[in-house]
């Protein structure tokens, strides 16, 4: 694999500067009362593709009307059930670690979200994308693709099996690199609900230095897309387990299932 | 002593969103994910348009969604989204942009959710450099009676409610672009869950 000339750019010192700025500003907002925000606000310029895409004007207030108190009525038609399994995609099986991971989906009042889609897709063990756009001079696994989908249970859990994937570098600023993380999207049971996210691994050195997971402010909300190790889940033998429950708040549904919604 | 004030829940808060990143183009787009409802049909509409940045260049890695009700302005509750069936209509709809930022749905075009709304579609969109999906409305020009009295579309700026309604520029086809920043930026909603309150700071 031929080694990349290092490219020019901004050192991770400076990154490191501008994010510990602005979580003063988001601490120091919250000492004199503001909200402090789950999510992480799109003007956030230590990650640099930010700059020309976030809006500049607030956001309009909307009242969610009951189509966006809905979502779309996925099921389990929609999935089969190997794809909630990573590692039995290709004839061989994938490098690297096997990982159990599983969890539930959860509303703001603690409720499952039922019957919803989940989607996953990563890089493999080597922090490598089968995208095409993906330059990183890491090996592809011919046996691992790296995406998944699964619909959640009546208690909102989902459960996948994967390799665990390697971190990968960016271009972001010099030796810019992403902590391993697995892309997740979520529907509630609302469509103002849906949810694109990354989760990550416990313990991993370069969450300080990412300004992806260092653009939520809050370090209890940063903490919330780390999925824990659970020896419960791990199986002998096989695979080691993870779990990361999701919740998705948003307004109340008032809007009642009719009588014949479940013609599946 | 005051007693101290009740602390939501910590396993039930909010999940913080993440981009969508550069590399979901082999993950997310799914067969007939543009295709809402198959365009033979007598009652199909085009929603195209092309996503720009703020520095008014085609964004190539942006992926937008359409969600909307059926003709009678109610939600669908077909089953089968992602294997659809040819002569269904399940209100959702998945297209990424191509290498000039472009994207285009068929579907149909949706009744009002109830009486005084004109109808629209929810448009989400994600892209790299987005850390939070934005969401919109695309309301129709054809509608301009109901656009008048649209309770939402009156609320905004007149000078930005433009950004809300799609263009027909063609028989059954209209054109959405969608701004993220800069001269004639896209008007983007809040449904009540951007400022969510998160508790105490460490
Ligand atoms: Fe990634």
């Amino acid at each position: 694999m031929p080694r990349p000339a290092p490219q020019p750019g901004e050192s991770q010192q400076v990154i490191d500067a501008e994010i510990a700025a602005h979580h003063r500003a988001a601490h120091a907002a919250a000492a004199s009362g503001a909200p402090v925000p789950a999510h992480p606000p799109r003007d956030f310029a230590p990650y640099r593709s930010t700059r020309l895409r976030h809006p500049t004007h607030e956001l309009v207030r909307a009242d969610p009307e009951e189509i966006e108190l809905v979502s779309p009525a996925f099921g389990h038609t929609d999935v089969a059930a190997e794809e909630a399994d990573l590692t039995i995609q290709h004839a061989g099986e994938p490098l690297g670690e096997r990982i159990i991971l599983t969890g539930r989906v959860l509303d703001g009042d603690g409720r499952p979200v039922r019957n919803q889609l989940v989607e996953i897709w990563q890089a493999n063990a080597s922090g490598r994308y089968v995208h095409k756009r993906d330059q990183h001079p890491a090996p592809l696994d011919p046996n691992f693709t790296g995406v998944g989908r699964m619909i959640t249970g009546d208690d909102g859990s989902y459960r996948l099996t994967t390799i665990k994937p390697g971190a990968y570098p960016w271009k972001n600023h010099r030796n810019a690199w992403r902590p391993a993380h697995i892309h997740f999207s979520f529907f509630g049971s609302a469509f103002t609900q849906r949810l694109i996210t990354q989760m990550y691994f416990p313990g991993d050195p370069l969450f300080a230095l990412d300004p992806i997971y260092q653009s939520i402010s809050d370090q209890r909300a940063r903490d919330r897309l780390v999925a824990t190790y659970d020896h419960d889940v791990s199986e002998p033998e096989w695979a080691l387990g993870y779990r990361w429950d999701v919740v998705l708040t948003g307004p109340k549904s008032t809007w009642m299932e009719p009588e014949d919604a479940d013609h599946a | 002593m005051p007693e101290p004030l009740p602390m939501p829940d910590e396993a039930l808060l909010q999940t913080p969103a993440q981009t969508v990143g550069p590399f979901f183009g082999y993950a997310l787009p799914y067969s007939g994910g543009p295709t809402v409802r198959a365009p033979w049909q007598p009652d199909a509409i085009r929603l195209h348009g092309t996503v720009f940045d703020g520095g008014g260049d085609p964004i190539p890695d942006a992926i937008v969604e359409i969600w909307g009700a059926d003709a009678a302005g109610r939600p669908s509750t077909e089953r089968g989204v992602l294997d659809r069936d040819q002569h269904g209509f399940s209100g959702f709809g998945r297209a990424a942009v191509d290498r000039d930022g472009l994207y285009a749905f068929t579907t149909i075009k949706p009744g009002a959710t109830r009486a005084g709304l004109a109808p629209y579609l929810l448009v989400t969109v994600f892209a790299r450099g987005v850390l939070h999906h934005l969401f919109t409305r695309a309301y129709f020009d054809d509608e301009a009676a109901a656009n008048g009295a649209d309770p939402l579309l009156s609320s905004v700026d007149p000078a930005r409610r433009h950004t809300l309604v799609a263009v027909s520029d063609a028989p059954a086809s209209y054109r959405f672009d969608i701004r993220l920043q800069g001269e004639g930026e896209t008007v983007f909603l809040d449904f009540g869950l951007e400022g969510r309150h998160e508790g105490m700071q460490r």
